[in-house]
């Protein structure tokens, strides 16, 4: 095995991908529900025939055309760098994980691409029906797209469906329908996909504010902020709740984040949940990564003890219990889990071995022992524990988490507001001469790309060291190469996305301000 | 029929999906060979728009199924991902920027405030339509010629040198296929601005051009082709598995493969033919003749590399590292399911080809440039 690893070259790699995704994520969600909020416009246009509807429509889809683009660029580096980057873990997981990534090509992207050239360029060419099934159909197909990318996503926090094969040293799928139907997976899309839903809503409410305030436009205004208040609100309400169903299902299957993500160190019955607070370090040590304590928090009273267990009395592990063990409640210790997980790898050394110098008693002995139930569930589901050497090891940043999931929940919320003074403000029609409202949804498309960022952040920070939870660490996943090149790489990607990142913005901008009369009047 | 689905079974027909997958992808890199005329072909800007607005409209195809192709290799072959992907970091990092590259440029190029300017953009498409082709052409030579890497018990591969895939550039039989690839994409990039384009000068221009990029790309070919059947070639033995060169290795598998030896002839004739009839005849409809024997040939090299017990990845300093179908492939399991998936691909092809004819129903012309509408 490699036991050498170069921090140096997994540093590097893994900023490398979170660079990428995370520019990849500035584009994607509004890719999401922009398509729809096109669909949902170009079929206002279909069934009134209206052309104030296709006007708007058109208006908006030149915008959703330049965030496309961009979005595609930096999707295509994402999937290459699990091979060009991860590559013992393409190898180790690949049975499982490509599987999705093959169709989310062939269901998902051939579908996007395809109709997406009738959408932009069939304005003339197809009949209005033809054309709006496009539309919608690339609303669809960019979704889908997600669905599978996300289930992939979830098997790595939640590695279901699988056994593994000793003979080829990886996992192996053994049911489909368990992959795709993992309750990270089905949190994980619809949570993902609605907060895309809302950050579209809150782009389109927001630039639609900016023409009311310029006074100009304002009938594409009014009608954006409608359908956009509409579906944003119900989105949402729906981000709340797949939210919560996320948090519920993470303290289950990755309860170290959990814990993480409140700051939680000592176990307790009756936990209430932390709405705001400030962490600060108390001195105490775990391992050698600092305790926390929240100070100025305010919290609501056993709701937390309520989302995990049911029952507001229910005991919610702490940090400290998953760390070094709570027999009381079954919970082993790391330490333990870390021995187990040693001897689980030394039966595949002794294995691995038997098959090179062809002695079969051993072979079958140990080829055996993998099929023996005891040994999985309690020593190969440990098998990614082997690779630390204290259990401190497993704790990831707290802080970030902490306060990033509270940003997060709490932008949230005000998106939930957001909508509802449109909508009600649009019923009253007294949008435009609320300008405070109009000023608070210009600001808060930028709010709304964090938000969407911090959620990542509070699920990939949360979730180191493991690139594949209990199996298989993030240091042990990365490709065999130099440090030196994933370096050169690492400020190629950042220097290229940065400049497309300004040129996009530069051409949003400067689309936006010229608006659509603008555009009939180029040609 | 599930009773005839054995592992050996889905590991052949996964690979013939991969084959078909590349097959489509060097047709479709007609927009990549298209875009190394950007600057060489239009005499005025109207020409320039003409022809970016006309590959422009396919560029997502040909990014869609370099995207499925990779998704395909991952989750079929997942070895040779890890190996080539984590081995050839530079070559396909370059391959990579120059798709980057391409994405952005076709929307931003003629956008107000796209800060770089035209130019820069239309460079980039330049670069991408030579580095692309070239590239994927020299990465797909190393099937046939092998690549510096070893596998160790675990499966983890370690490359032999810093160069990380660019060292294939060293081995001439890599160029020309490299070149054969380049020169075929600029062949089908001018063939199907003759489709798509009304414009009677350009269209002439093209002719002429056809002439001059047909004789690289046949010198190119015709060696490359030469090389590979006189040379030797990676063998597994199908009892032991033990990969060995064996002298004339793939010449055997194409005189003993009919289906293949038919592909590969079908391929080239219609290749040929479509430089007749975009030569001689001016015809728009060469594309159709140049795309399905570009299709086909590549399918048949695919083969060549996958069939007749060829390792088709293979390694030229640690023989017994080399891929083969068998030992790169994904469990049964997986590639059962995967097979069930991949029946819907008929219906794929069929509404692509629907959204094509509609979007390409009418040939682009200078007027429609003029008019409203989305534009690049």
């Amino acid at each position: 095995m490699i036991e050498n690893i170069d921090l140096s070259l997994v540093n590097w790699s893994r900023a490398q991908f979170a660079l990428t995704a995370i520019y990849h994520w500035l584009f994607v969600p509004l890719t999401l529900g922009l398509s729809f909020i096109l669909a949902f416009m170009e079929t206002a246009y279909v069934r009134t025939g209206d052309e104030t509807w296709k006007r708007i429509t058109k208006f908006w889809m030149t915008l959703f055309g330049i965030n496309f683009a961009i979005g595609v660029a930096t999707g295509i580096i994402l999937e290459f760098e699990f091979g060009t980057n991860w590559s013992n873990y393409s190898w180790f997981v690949g049975d499982i994980f490509g599987a999705p990534l093959a169709m989310e090509g062939i269901l998902a992207f051939f579908l996007e691409s395809t109709f997406i050239a009738v959408m932009f360029f069939g304005w003339n060419k197809v009949s209005k029906r033809f054309h709006l099934v496009s539309t919608w159909l690339v609303a669809i197909g960019a979704n889908l797209s997600a669905l599978w990318i996300l289930v992939a996503n979830a098997w790595m926090e939640n590695p279901v469906g699988m056994t593994f094969n000793p003979d080829t040293a990886r996992n192996e799928m053994n049911s489909f329908s368990a992959v795709v139907f993992n309750p990270v997976a089905i949190d994980k899309f619809t949570h993902t996909v609605t907060s895309g839903f809302v950050l579209a809503s809150v782009f389109v409410v927001g630039i639609s504010a900016w023409f009311m305030l310029h006074r100009r436009e304002e009938i594409l205004a009014r009608r954006s902020i409608y359908i956009a208040g509409i579906f944003g609100l119900a989105s949402s309400l729906l981000v709340a709740m797949t939210g919560d169903s996320s948090a519920r299902t993470i303290s289950k299957v990755q309860p170290v984040k959990f814990a993480a993500m409140e700051a939680l160190y000592e176990g307790q019955n009756n936990v209430g949940l932390t709405v705001i607070g400030a962490l600060s370090e108390n001195g105490e040590k775990l391992g050698e990564k600092p305790v926390y304590d929240t100070k100025m928090k305010i919290q609501i009273p056993g709701l937390l003890s309520v989302m995990t267990t049911g029952n507001p009395d229910g005991y919610v592990p702490g940090m400290k219990d998953l760390i070094n063990g709570n027999p009381e409640r079954g919970i082993l210790p790391v330490s333990e889990m870390i021995e187990r997980g040693k001897y689980a790898r030394q039966v595949l050394i002794d294995f691995k071995m038997a098959k090179e110098l062809g002695d079969k008693e051993s072979l079958v002995s140990l080829q055996a022992k993998f099929a023996d139930k005891d040994f999985t569930d309690n020593y190969f589901r440990y098998f990614g524990y082997a690779y630390f050497t204290h259990p401190w090891q497993v704790i990831p940043a707290v802080p970030l988490i902490f306060y990033s999931f509270r940003l997060m929940v709490g932008l949230g919320f005000l998106f939930i507001a957001l909508f509802a003074i449109a909508l009600y403000l649009y019923s009253r029609q007294l949008l435009e001469r609320r300008r405070w409202f109009l000023w608070l949804a210009v600001f808060s498309i930028p709010l709304a790309y964090l938000a969407s960022e911090l959620g990542w952040i509070v699920t990939e920070v949360g979730r180191q060291p493991w690139i594949i939870q209990n199996l298989m660490p993030v240091h042990m996943a990365v490709s065999n190469i130099s440090a030196g090149s994933v370096q050169v790489t690492f400020f190629l990607f950042a220097v290229l996305f940065t400049a497309l990142l300004i040129a996009e913005i530069s051409i949003m901008t400067r689309q936006i301000k010229n608006g659509p009369k603008h555009q009939e009047e180029e040609k | 029929m599930t009773a005839m689905i054995s592992h050996a079974f889905l590991q052949d027909y996964w690979w013939i999906i991969i084959s078909l997958l590349a097959g489509l992808l060097v047709f479709l890199m007609f927009v990549q060979g298209g875009q190394t005329f950007v600057f060489t072909l239009p005499r005025t800007e109207i020409q320039r728009t003409m022809i970016v607005n006309s590959l422009g409209r396919k560029w997502e195809f040909t990014f869609t199924t370099l995207v499925t192709f990779g998704g395909a290799f991952f989750a079929s072959f997942p070895l040779f991902y890890a190996t080539s992907f984590g081995g050839a970091y530079w070559v396909w990092m370059a391959i990579l920027f120059s798709f980057i590259i391409q994405a952005v440029s076709y929307e931003f190029r003629t956008k107000p405030s796209n800060v770089f300017g035209t130019r820069v953009y239309d460079g980039f498409l330049f670069i991408n339509g030579c580095v692309g082709p070239f590239l994927i052409g020299t990465v797909v030579a190393t099937f046939f010629t092998g690549s510096d890497f070893s596998l160790d018990l675990f499966n983890r591969v370690t490359w032999g040198t810093e160069w990380r895939g660019l060292e294939a550039l060293a081995n001439p039989v890599n160029w020309f296929l490299g070149l054969a690839v380049l020169f075929l994409a600029r062949i089908l990039g001018l063939m199907y601005m003759v489709n798509n384009i009304d414009e009677d000068e350009l269209v002439m221009k093209i002719k002429r051009t056809l002439i001059l990029n047909s004789v690289p790309f046949l010198v190119f070919f015709l060696t490359f082709t030469g090389f590979l059947l006189t040379g030797k070639g990676y063998m597994a033995d199908s009892e032991t598995g033990e990969i060995s060169l064996v002298k004339y290795h793939y010449l055997n598998v194409l005189l003993s493969r009919t289906g293949i030896l038919i592909l590969f002839a079908g391929g080239v004739v219609l290749v040929l033919l479509s430089l007749y009839h975009g030569i001689f005849r001016n015809s728009g409809k060469a594309i159709w003749y140049a795309g399905s024997g570009t299709v086909a040939v590549v399918m048949a090299l695919f083969f060549l590399a996958g069939f007749g017990g060829s390792a088709f990845y293979p390694s030229s300093t640690d023989l017994q590292s080399s891929l083969t179908l068998v030992n790169a492939s994904s469990s049964m399991f997986t590639l059962k399911t995967m097979f069930y998936v991949s029946l819907t691909i008929p219906i794929v092809l069929l509404y692509s080809w629907i959204a094509w004819r509609a979007v390409n129903r009418k040939k682009i012309t200078a007027a429609e440039m003029d008019e409203a509408g989305h534009k690049y």
